[in-house]
């Protein structure tokens, strides 16, 4: 088939093609950009939400877990780690996470471990939040399951 | 060599195999703190081995891509490189950053260095593969600019072709679409949504047209066909790539908080990336077939008949295994994903750096015809033990993938990850044991660069 292209014919489709999705692309960036802080819910993206953010991305937990599917595939999926372990209650996610922040990392034998972080009181707070504002985003009905 | 200024390609085709050495190490490392939670830590905890073995995997490439580029610009534009001084200041601001970062990344508590770093000035980091201090992003910039200054001046003063055409059009893409690893906005979902314009544009559109442009060389080389005929695939190639992979960055926007059409833009678009890769394999056998000499460095045609089979299979079908929405669904943050991230960045990029290193490599130690038979043989169980160790190891992690999906996903009595992770523990083991296989042949490969010239035979098979 490639017999009958010719090599202008080839330019020409490297760069009207190449153009047309990038402006395709850019539009629908744009329209992306006007429709997240309303899916993501941005009015309840707190203080505290945006510290608990930056404690995210300054411990690197990216780099064992993964959120809305993201990241590394060595410890759970953390999304909807507050259906999870916090039956969608505020009070009892944020129990659950002083509480399994202070006992990293746990002793068990050969499992996977999660380091010891150090944070406040204060801090896990903020985490919490960040991981509640997360769980609430519109991803399109993902997770598919609450085992993430 | 036609050129002395192309001999500056050589300390960065060594430091990037040097690199590559450290990443599958690391690689290794993780593989078996898979199994046994307590190695290595907490000395060493997974996500500092992550980070050590993505970032040295990104800046090998970056090496391998320099090297590259500057062993192939001054053959292109038929002049020597603008100024070989700044390539070599280059090459040593790089490594000697990409040393420290590593370092730091090893001996320093990473909450430590996000603070010893100026990271609360501008944070950028803590996100996947862009985890580097800002100094080090900083650095990065200023050689990549140094560096594409240099390639451009260099075309500027000689002979312009396609393939120089094409390759500073894939440099240029680089050095913009990483500026969006400096914008970290607040809002974790439009965070990663841009996150993605480095990440997907670099190795999905960009990049792929510096591995077209590099292959192209290569193939004129060693198969002696006509440039004309070369530059038609050449554009027909990256016209496929720029059709599918840009809006193909929508199938990472299905499930992440974007809006619902990119399930449909990302799932369309992405079908297509395939072929860009198809095409390099007719590419890649079509001008063998038709070649006009026969190149006495046999083992770069075999390389460059790898690559362009290696990246079909990694980036094109275990990309289209869960490109599509509704499979994606459920394939999502799975070891499918690490599956398909792992053959694709071998087959696509590593492989190129390789063809491209067996080509040139000789040619720099003085040998225009290649090395030794013996060496290109050993050279030749090196491309086998490594391709093979990769197939397997994305088997492996494909396998794992299901298990997974099964495990959590699929039905009533769905497990939890760290139970669906225990019955997994088998496959993680013979991936681990593929890995090592992978590592044997990346030593073995060393090993044919020692391989002492037998007196009196020239090189090659048929010298």
């Amino acid at each position: 088939m490639t017999e009958r292209i010719t090599k202008s014919m080839a330019k020409n489709i490297y760069y009207g093609g190449g153009t047309f999705a990038l402006l395709i692309f850019l539009a629908l960036t744009f329209d992306t950009v006007k429709q997240i802080p309303h899916r993501s819910n941005e009015v309840n993206m707190t203080a505290s939400v945006v510290a608990g953010k930056k404690l995210w991305e300054d411990n690197n937990c990216v780099g064992c877990h993964t959120i809305v599917g993201e990241g590394a595939y060595y410890a759970p999926e953390l999304m909807n780690v507050f259906q999870r372990r916090g039956a969608s209650d505020e009070g009892a996610f944020k129990s659950y996470m002083q509480g399994w922040m202070a006992a990293q990392p746990l002793d068990t034998p050969n499992r996977r471990k999660m380091p010891q972080f150090n944070l406040s009181k204060e801090e896990v707070d903020n985490l919490s939040d960040f991981l509640i504002w997360t769980s609430k985003v519109n991803a399109n009905d993902w997770p598919p399951t609450i085992e993430g | 060599m036609k050129y002395s200024s192309q001999m500056v390609a050589k300390p960065y085709f060594i430091f990037a195999l040097i690199l590559l050495a450290g990443e599958i190490l690391f690689g290794l490392l993780m593989a078996i703190q898979y199994l046994y939670g307590d190695f290595l830590f907490p000395l060493i905890p997974f996500n500092v081995l992550r980070m050590v073995h993505t970032n040295l995997l990104i800046v090998l490439l970056l090496f391998g891509f320099m090297g590259a580029t500057y062993y192939l610009i001054p053959e292109e534009t038929e002049t020597e490189l603008w100024s070989p001084k700044l390539a070599i200041i280059t090459f040593w601001v790089f490594a000697a950053a990409g040393v420290a970062t590593i370092l730091g990344y090893l001996f320093v508590p990473y909450a430590q260095l996000t603070e010893l770093t100026f990271n609360n000035l501008l944070p950028t980091m803590g996100r996947e593969f862009l985890e580097q201090p800002l100094p080090t992003k900083l650095g990065i910039v200023l050689v990549v600019v140094s560096y594409i200054l240099n390639v451009i001046m260099t075309v500027i003063k000689g002979r312009k072709t396609v393939i120089t055409t094409v390759l500073i059009t894939g440099l240029v893409g680089l050095a913009v679409f990483f500026l969006f690893a400096f914008y970290v906005p607040h809002n974790l979902i439009m965070d990663k949504f841009f996150w993605w314009f480095t990440v997907h544009l670099w190795v999905e559109a960009t990049w792929e047209l510096i591995l077209g442009a590099i292959l192209a060389f290569v193939l004129i080389k060693v198969t002696g066909v006509d440039r004309e005929h070369i530059d038609k695939w050449l554009y027909l190639i990256i016209a496929m790539t720029m059709l599918s992979g840009i809006l193909g960055t929508g199938h990472h926007f299905f499930y992440m908080g974007a809006p619902e059409y990119w399930l449909w833009i990302g799932s369309i678009a992405s079908a297509v990336e395939p072929l860009p890769f198809f095409l390099m394999i007719l590419f890649a056998y079509t001008m063998t077939r038709e070649r006009k000499i026969q190149h006495g460095n046999k083992i770069a045609l075999t390389w460059a008949k790898g690559t362009a089979v290696m990246a079909f299979l990694g980036a094109g079908v275990w990309g289209f295994i869960h490109t599509l929405a509704p499979v994606n669904m459920f394939t999502h943050g799975t070891q499918l994903t690490a599956a398909h991230g792992h053959l694709s960045f071998f087959g696509a990029y590593v492989m190129i750096i390789f063809t491209m290193v067996s080509y040139a490599m000789p040619i720099l130690r003085g040998r225009p015809q290649g090395n030794s038979q013996k060496a290109q043989n050993l050279e030749l169980a090196s491309f086998w033990m490594m391709n093979i160790g990769m197939m397997g190891l994305t088997l492996a992690l494909s396998a794992a993938g299901i298990v997974q999906i099964l495990d959590q996903r699929v039905g009533t009595e769905l497990i939890g990850f760290m139970e669906s992770q225990e019955s997994i523990a088998g496959i993680y083991m013979i991936r681990a044991g593929f890995g090592l296989l992978v590592f044997a042949g990346l030593f073995t490969y060393f090993a044919s660069f020692f391989v002492k010239e037998e007196a009196g035979q020239t090189a090659g098979y048929n010298a």
